[in-house]
């Protein structure tokens, strides 16, 4: 039985004082792709940075790929395992992509060519061209593909989508999915709660440093216990709102969660509950501003374990 | 090899600085400008003509015209408030006022003014009939060598490198630092000695052309040359690169904002500039302070060029200037690799 790509007990990392992690578990299986997802400084960008062997913990253990980061030799190997992005890298302006890459390639010693690796993110007609001229999506690739460069067995990817535009985090996800396809593995982090749907196996959601939540995305949407979420508004604001308790006997209303300026009600069946809760709002003659209903996110994951929300957390 | 990380690193290393327009100028046009200007502003004329004025009174047009007939003087009969004005604002360097005894009023700071007493008491003297006892005879030669641009040439090559040397590897390495390209390279197997190494390669192989940009204009337009060996020149200018490498590799070591590692780099810098003998001699400062001048790496380094560059000294000879350069160099490389931030 080959050990787990990734396998980490106990993390702790303290700054001043600030305790980015604080006692982290996680083991993330082979093939598999593992989101790492929270607000910003929920500490993401520490653990990984640990897990990748670039900052040291102040306490805990990390295995990877059945390694440990004890330096020298025995570090250098491993990294000509590893494909790591790192969220805030600029790479030097005045390069191109084909000479970035080859510089990149040359430090590994199995390496894919540079016209296979540009091949794979998409950026063939741009090799010519100096990094300071890409587009942010264009820049994102090559740093995945400066990743992609050593054939690695785990990739490593730190906000990769972070500022980008639909289309461009698009054409990162096929990037993500075609490396998975070949076989490798992926953890990554997000604040984008649709990106990890769309691409996790699993995720843990982290907040303060640790890990509260972990499964599947429909796994962790399940447990909610209701699919749907019912937001609503009201026209004149409070004075006739209906009270949480009042909406939560309604048939079908799992919770109930009022914000600032709606409320939100996570809901098992939409076609029963919609209508009680129009008929209650009539009762009290209070009329709608919003209503919209949605299928269950991790966000509403995040919002029901916190009582924020993931973008303003 | 091509595809060896030394190699890779080294090639972006160049591509970076000769794709950097204002790095190219202050590199190799800087230091040309910079010689150009002060070689025709201190090109070697000699003293000149020399202006005197005769205060009017008895006598006054045959004494100056008895001193303008002789070469090098001219001269012309002032009023008294003019006379004053003239030799306060240097515009006659020496006022002859008529009379028993003959006065010489002038500046006796001023060389010029002590010239032009010497020529003109001369004249004055032989019209009054002194004969002199002895025949001379007058050979003039300018040696090259002993002009100011000789002496500036070795200085501005010294000074160049040390500019080169602190900023090409010192801004390099901080904006690497500043913009995470050195926390990725760190995520990757490269060694770091490849990493430190490549900065040393891509200085040799613009100091060649740097070298052989201002010594050629040297020649070219000065008639500057080389007396001693061409290999101890190049010899000398490998060592001081490498030893200002190594000090721009110490600046960098912690600075963690290209604005931090700018002070830095002025403070190492400027002291050298002004002490080090670029410009003008270090012996004119007090001789307490010799020492300290003596030690500084810029000083030795301009020492040692100027020694192989105008009196044709052999490296044997520079044991203690070329130390001096050496040692720097090894103690700030090593101290740098103590404390380097490699994140």
């Amino acid at each position: 039985m080959l050990a787990p790509p990734i396998h980490c007990a106990g993390l702790v990392k303290r700054y001043a004082d600030v305790v980015a992690v604080a006692g982290l578990d996680l083991t993330v299986n082979a093939r598999e792709c593992f989101g790492l997802l929270g607000p910003n400084g929920a500490g993401k960008t520490t653990t990984i940075e640990i897990l990748e062997g670039l900052t040291a913990p102040d306490r805990g253990e990390v295995e990877i790929l059945g390694m440990r980061w004890t330096g020298g030799a025995n570090t250098r190997a491993l990294r000509e395992r590893l494909g790591i992005q790192l969220q805030d890298t600029q790479l030097a302006d005045k390069l191109t992509v084909e000479e970035t890459v080859r510089l990149f390639r040359s430090f590994y010693r199995a390496a894919h060519s540079v016209e296979e690796v540009l091949g794979l993110v998409g950026l063939e007609e741009k090799r010519g061209a100096w990094v300071g001229k890409l587009s942010g999506g264009q820049k994102q690739r090559l740093a995945v593909a400066c990743a992609l460069v050593s054939q690695p067995e785990l990739l490593f990817l730190d906000e990769p989508t972070t500022g980008l535009d639909p289309q461009s985090r698009r054409q990162l996800w096929d990037v993500i999915g075609r490396f998975r396809a070949a076989g490798g593995t992926v953890l990554l982090t997000t604040h984008y709660m649709e990106e990890a749907e769309r691409l996790c196996d699993r995720v843990a959601i982290m907040d303060h440093g640790k890990v509260i939540a972990l499964g599947t995305p429909r796994a962790l949407i399940a447990s909610l216990g209701a699919e749907h979420v019912v937001e609503f508004a009201l026209a004149d604001g409070a004075t006739r709102a209906p009270s949480p308790s009042e909406l939560s006997a309604l048939p079908g209303v799992r919770a109930v969660r009022p914000g600032l300026d709606r409320t939100a009600l996570t809901v098992a069946e939409v076609h029963r509950a919609v209508p009680a809760l129009l008929g209650l709002l009539e009762r009290r003659g209070a009329e709608l501003s919003l209503l919209a209903t949605h299928h269950a996110t991790l966000e509403d994951v995040f919002v029901s374990l916190t009582g924020r929300q993931l973008r303003d957390a | 090899m091509r595809d060896h990380p030394l190699v890779q690193l080294t090639l972006a290393r160049m591509r970076e600085f000769y794709r950097e327009p204002e790095a190219i100028f202050w590199v190799f046009g800087f230091p040309i400008v910079l010689a150009f200007a002060l070689g025709i502003a201190f090109r070697n004329r000699g003293p000149g003509e020399l202006r005197v004025a005769v205060l009017r009174g008895a006598g006054d047009s045959a004494m100056a015209t008895a001193l303008a007939r002789a070469p090098g003087l001219t001269a012309a009969v002032l009023d008294s408030g003019e006379a004053r004005l003239q030799l306060r604002t240097g515009r006659v360097a020496l006022l002859v006022v008529p009379g028993d005894p003959l006065v010489y009023r002038y500046d006796s700071t001023r060389t010029e003014s002590r010239l032009a007493r010497l020529e003109a008491d001369e004249v004055l003297q032989r019209a009054r009939g002194r004969a002199d006892p002895a025949r001379v005879a007058d050979q003039r030669v300018t040696e090259p060598g002993s002009r100011y641009i000789d002496f500036l040439i070795p200085g501005l090559l010294g000074m160049n490198l040390m500019g080169s040397g602190l900023w090409g590897v010192g801004f390099s390495v901080v904006q690497a630092r500043t913009k995470k390209l050195l926390k990725r390279f760190m995520a990757t197997p490269m060694r770091r000695s490849h990493y430190l190494l490549s900065f040393i390669l891509s200085r040799l192989v613009f100091l060649f052309l740097e070298v052989a940009a201002l010594v050629g204009f040297g020649w070219w337009v000065f008639h500057v040359g080389v007396r001693g060996s061409f290999a101890a020149v190049a010899f000398i200018t490998v060592l001081g690169a490498l030893s200002f490498a190594g000090l721009g590799m110490l600046v960098a070591s912690r600075a963690r904002t290209i604005e931090a590692v700018s002070g830095l780099m002025n403070l190492v810098m400027l002291p050298m500039w002004i002490l080090s003998g670029t410009f003008f001699s270090y012996a004119r400062f007090p001789d307490a302070l010799q020492p300290f001048v003596k030690a500084l790496p810029l000083t030795a380094l301009n020492d040692a060029l100027r020694a192989v560059m105008i009196d044709g000294s052999r490296l044997t000879e520079l044991g203690a200037p070329l130390g001096i350069v050496t040692a720097w160099g090894l103690v700030s490389f090593v101290l740098a690799l103590q404390i380097f931030r490699w994140r």
